[in-house]
């Protein structure tokens, strides 16, 4: 793409009061904050912890994804099939459960049938890697999900939940307070923010997303990098069934649909930009609750599902057309001086 | 991205050569295999006028679409544009606003077309990508065609018989929503060859820069594409909600998906600047085939989603080790 020729890589600016204003993380805080005023205002329960616990567990599954999702934007890839493949990991995690009776196998089936995926994501977008990611994971999607689909037919798969200690995965609690899947969300967006922003992993996955050209030039090994993403994607997708599984007990061909959207929208929010080379690691984790919680204080007012669609939606192209508005306004000003 | 200008003219040699014809070649193969297969049940009319009538949508869509892919843009609002102008045009049908067929599907295109201006300006002027604004606006147009409806459906008695009969009758023994996918094709074929603006719109596609630079106006062209698609969009919810007899939110649910697939089976790139309406065409027949010839193969039901995956994955693979081999021949005689 011609319009990335002039993108600088890392720049250090000088410190400016204004600029840290400006950036992208202040707004997005700013639009976190009113969101969480505009919930206060509506629910008085809204702030008792183990509520707001629950609600954060709600929307961790999707959370989980956006992680990873935030790699492969950066590398200026997109993963379509997140959805299908958890669909078909928690699938396998049901089968293997039920046929053997015995749940670490189904976990261990559902992990490595999520790894499988994302590895037959990466080895086809490398070895063809003139092709567009977003048909290449359109098809695999509908592959995943269709072979769930051959799998359960219209029937569902489930029982999981007769494993106590299975169903604590999802509704267990640290001090009877933090939900165990928060925790791992917590523990794992610091390691995917510290993988992104300070090794030379993170460094590279920027220069390839920058340019790709330039980035193999310059000795990055970019097929590697994006089999290793698009696996980790894989395995992560994994994490999110299991804790699909444990939350609801029960799999069917239909589960986790749109989840590869809603993790996209998340990032993109956070301001990762899909053209690659462009976001943090704060940000996403920002806007993951930001919309999390915006579809929980919607849904308070009794806002049906298709309406918080509405807003999400819009909400999404405004603050991403912010910048445009804001140079807009800022050449506005200084032709009137 | 140019290699007919490297090609020896030969014009049987390039006619073998063209993306069109290998793609026709699979096709033929495919309609052999599946009519071989299922005992002599695939080409008989009726399969035919069902497969045709069924996927005239999908197959309108897939021209706006290809307008959008050249110019290197994505739009995945497309069926959520069916659905939100579709369902417009019922609910005022309903009310009684709309007492004629004609009018309904001027106004579905209408609407459709705002809805596709709407996009273009976000995309051209608000420099929001494509993927992202068509993403977000994928959710407004859905929850819209929920929301004013009040999460209701239109059904089919509510809708005039002629706008229902529309669809189900036929003129000169083809049906009249296959004749709009005639005459879109006709239409975009030569607007995309033979005018101005559509050879502006490849080269906005292939180098946005340079088209710049020799003074086309890049925003217009976007504004403009995506305002047809919105209108091709429009036309696609009038085609869909009178051949289904009614109107739901989720109409044409994953369209899009299905659209591009047919646009990319077609030879259109998804970086812009290349592919044509006729490989389009092929593209949109060969998902249509594809779709509706597994059960008849009598491969069950639920295998056919994988397998349509699969199929559309091998489809795409195909087609790069087809233009891999190109380039590679196109380089030898070079170096003679």
């Amino acid at each position: 793409m011609a319009t990335k020729s002039g993108r600088v890589i890392s720049h250090k600016s000088e410190f400016s009061l204004a600029k840290l204003f400006l950036r992208w993380e202040a707004l997005l805080i700013l639009i976190f904050l009113a969101v969480n005023v505009m919930n206060i205002c509506l629910s008085p329960y809204y702030l008792n912890a183990y509520n707001l616990f629950t609600n954060i567990n709600n929307f961790m599954n999707t959370a989980i994804i956006a992680l990873p999702m935030a790699f492969i934007l950066l590398l200026g890839d997109i993963d379509l099939s997140v959805g299908g493949n958890v669909c078909l990991s928690a699938t396998m995690l049901g089968i293997v459960y039920n046929a053997t009776d015995n749940i670490w196998l189904g976990i261990a089936a559902c992990l490595a049938t999520a790894t499988l995926c994302g590895l037959l994501n990466g080895v086809i977008l490398t070895k063809f890697s003139e092709l567009a990611p977003m048909i290449v994971t359109l098809a695999t999607n509908i592959i995943y999900r269709g072979l769930s689909e051959r799998i359960l037919g219209n029937g569902s798969t489930g029982g999981m939940l007769n494993v106590s200690w299975f169903s604590k995965i999802f509704y267990g609690r640290l001090f009877n307070l933090i939900p165990y899947p928060l925790i791992v969300f917590a523990v794992l967006a610091v390691v995917f923010g510290l993988v992104m922003h300070k090794t030379a992993f993170g460094r590279r996955m920027f220069a390839i997303g920058s340019n790709k050209k330039a980035a193999a030039y310059a000795g990055v090994k970019v097929d590697k990098i994006r089999l290793l993403v698009f696996t980790l994607t894989g395995f992560m997708c994994g994490l999110s069934a299991v804790i699909y599984c444990s939350k609801l007990g029960s799999v069917k061909s239909d589960v986790a649909d749109g989840f590869d959207l809603e993790a996209i929208s998340m990032c993109v929010l956070g301001g990762i930009s899909t053209a690659g080379g462009k976001g943090t690691m704060v940000g996403a984790v920002i806007a993951v609750f930001t919309v999390g919680l915006l579809r929980y204080g919607l849904g308070l007012i009794n806002l049906e599902g298709q309406t918080i669609r509405i807003i999400i939606g819009a909400l999404l192209i405004c603050v991403v057309m912010f910048p445009t508005i804001r140079d807009a306004v800022k050449k506005l000003f200084a032709k009137k001086k | 991205m140019n290699q007919k200008t490297l090609r020896k003219p030969g014009k049987i040699g390039e006619l073998f050569r063209s993306r069109e014809a290998s793609l026709l070649l699979v096709m033929v193969l495919l309609v052999a295999v599946i009519q071989w297969r299922s005992g002599g049940l695939f080409l008989t009319g009726d399969v035919i006028k069902n497969v045709t009538q069924n996927y005239a949508h999908t197959a309108v869509l897939a021209f706006g679409m290809l307008l959008v892919l050249l110019i290197g843009g994505i739009d995945i609002s497309i069926g959520a544009t069916l659905a939100l102008s579709g369902m417009a045009t019922c609910l005022m049908m309903r009310d009684g606003y709309i007492t004629n067929p004609l009018v309904a599907y001027l106004f579905s295109m209408l609407v459709g077309t705002v809805c596709g201006l709407v996009i273009g300006l976000i995309v051209s002027k608000g420099k929001v990508i494509p993927i992202i604004a068509t993403l977000g606006m994928q959710y407004v147009f859905r929850g819209l065609a929920y929301y004013i409806a009040g999460y209701d459906w239109v059904a089919s008695d509510e809708l005039l018989p002629g706008y229902k009969s529309f669809a189900w009758s036929s003129f000169l023994g083809i049906n009249n929503l296959v004749w709009i996918v005639l005459i879109v094709f006709v239409v975009m074929f030569v607007f995309l060859k033979w005018t101005g603006f559509g050879r502006q719109i490849y080269a906005a596609g292939s180098n946005p820069e340079a088209a710049r630079i020799s003074g086309i106006n890049i925003d217009r062209v976007k504004i403009i594409v995506y305002g047809i698609n919105g209108t091709i969009g429009g036309l696609a919810g009038a085609m869909a909600t009178s051949l289904y007899g009614n109107a739901q939110g989720s109409t044409a649910m994953g369209a899009e998906m299905d659209v591009i697939a047919a646009c990319v089976i077609g030879g259109v790139s998804l970086n812009g600047g290349q592919g044509n309406a006729f490989g389009v065409l092929l593209g949109a027949i060969t998902i249509a085939i594809i779709s509706k010839s597994l059960s008849l193969v009598g491969i069950d039901a639920f295998w056919q989603q994988a397998l349509k995956g699969a199929i559309i994955l091998v489809a795409v693979l195909v087609n790069v080790l087809v233009q891999r081999n190109v380039a590679r021949r196109a380089l030898k005689r070079r170096d003679i």
